[in-house]
């Protein structure tokens, strides 16, 4: 089937089967390796984009689904090759060791703290209750959310 | 992991969607938030032949409150209905039960309707419908009907739903003044499905209490007694073991969360 997809702004007309899975398609079609697919089943939230500004699971989402939709993948966050304040914060507080749920991770706080500005450190425990990090305890990205929010 | 082959299509309208739906009966799954279906097709546990997308259909997308409840469309989002200030004032309930389903991720983008047709036993949705006398409109190209939440769960993952039909709306019931509500559950972590849960109601007439996760449908008990309602849940099921919690540790659980939900809507 033919889809458009507009990704970060560009939209790409690609030919997919249904069954293609959204993070696949970013990956595989489109070359966008940003965004990063750990579990396929939806528990570890790497593979988290922006759908119309919301987080989703790119690994739940078939691509047919979403053609002509606006999505937003980890590429899209900086601007003119600067770092976004979340990409800054993640860098300043260590918020990333191995990297790999980083691209899930800095999606999924862009569209939190767009919808809560200033949260308590409980709030921003729970805005990235989804995502599975193996690497840093969580500390340092929670302290990457507060200094995100209020840098 | 990566789901089998499948034939697709995005209807445009409710009308058409019923109509494929009615052409192709049992060979046609619903995909809505595709939530659960998706990982399930994923991991090869369901291969639908012909999957009906109704996620374009916009008209389904609604949260609408009146005095006597709450209508959830088939399109609605979980996070709709949470943020629906409306539905939380009529029927509170709703908005803690869905914070307890996943996470904010997954509730972008997962339906309330959805929730209960998949039907499963350990989700906060069909306990909180059952336990309100709620139900579920459903059309064909036959035409609707409405389904008593008693009648539409049958069991694990089974939904009185027949091939052809689309389930179009939730019927939350409002509940009368001075009836209080409330939910708990235990999982192993936060976001999991609970490995059981209670959510009860209670007023100056009485209590009841609906069970998720020990048992292959919600289980609606009525309380004549809060003091004996532990043991009532405990006597009441048989619940399976499997790799998150043993028979005896879930039976022990709904003992100690049915006191602790009719506790909480005290």
């Amino acid at each position: 089937m033919n889809v458009r997809l507009v990704v970060n702004g560009v939209p790409y007309d690609v030919e997919v089967p249904p069954r293609r899975l959204l993070s696949d398609c970013l990956r595989h079609d489109l070359r966008l390796t940003g965004t990063h697919v750990g579990c396929e089943h939806g528990v570890c939230g790497a593979c988290t984009v922006l759908l119309d500004g919301r987080p989703v699971r790119s690994c739940l989402l078939l691509a047919v689904s979403v053609d002509g939709l606006e999505i937003t993948t980890v590429e899209g966050l900086a601007h003119n090759g600067e770092l976004s304040p979340v990409q800054q914060a993640f860098a300043d507080c260590h918020g990333l060791q191995c990297g790999f749920c980083t691209p899930g991770f800095l999606t999924t706080i862009t569209a939190g703290l767009r919808e809560n500005p200033d949260p308590t450190e409980d709030e921003a425990r729970e805005m990235i209750a989804g995502n599975l990090c193996r690497c840093t305890g969580y500390q340092n990205i929670v302290a990457a959310v507060m200094k995100a929010a209020r840098p | 992991m990566k789901p089998p082959s499948f034939e697709y299509s995005r209807a445009s309208s409710l009308d058409e969607a019923l109509a494929v739906l009615g052409e192709l009966g049992g060979e046609a799954k619903v995909l809505a938030g595709g939530q659960s279906l998706v990982p399930l097709l994923s991991m090869r546990l369901a291969a639908p032949r012909h999957l009906v997308d109704i996620n374009r259909l916009s008209e389904l997308a609604y949260v609408r409150t009146c005095d006597d409840g709450v209508r959830v469309g088939a399109t609605a989002r979980h996070a709709d209905l949470e943020r629906d200030p409306d539905a939380a004032g009529v029927q509170p309930l709703l908005r803690r039960a869905v914070r307890l389903i996943a996470h904010p991720t997954i509730r972008n983008r997962g339906t309330v309707v959805g929730s209960l047709a998949h039907a499963d036993p350990a989700a906060e949705l069909p306990a909180v419908l059952a336990l309100l006398d709620g139900s579920v409109r459903v059309a064909s190209v036959r035409g609707t009907r409405e389904i008593a939440a008693r009648e539409f769960f049958l069991g694990t993952l089974e939904s009185s739903l027949r091939p052809g039909e689309l389930a179009v709306e939730a019927f939350f019931p409002a509940l009368p003044p001075g009836t209080r509500t409330s939910i708990v559950e235990v999982a192993r972590r936060h976001g999991d499905y609970a490995l059981c849960g209670v959510c009860a109601v209670r007023s100056g007439e009485g209590a009841r209490v609906a069970l998720l996760g020990v048992a292959p449908t919600p289980l609606v008990l009525d309380v004549p007694d809060v003091a004996g309602a532990a043991e009532l849940a405990r006597s009441s099921i048989d619940p399976t073991p499997d790799i998150h919690a043993s028979a005896e540790y879930r039976r022990h659980l709904a003992g100690v969360l049915t006191a602790r939900a009719l506790q909480e809507a005290a």
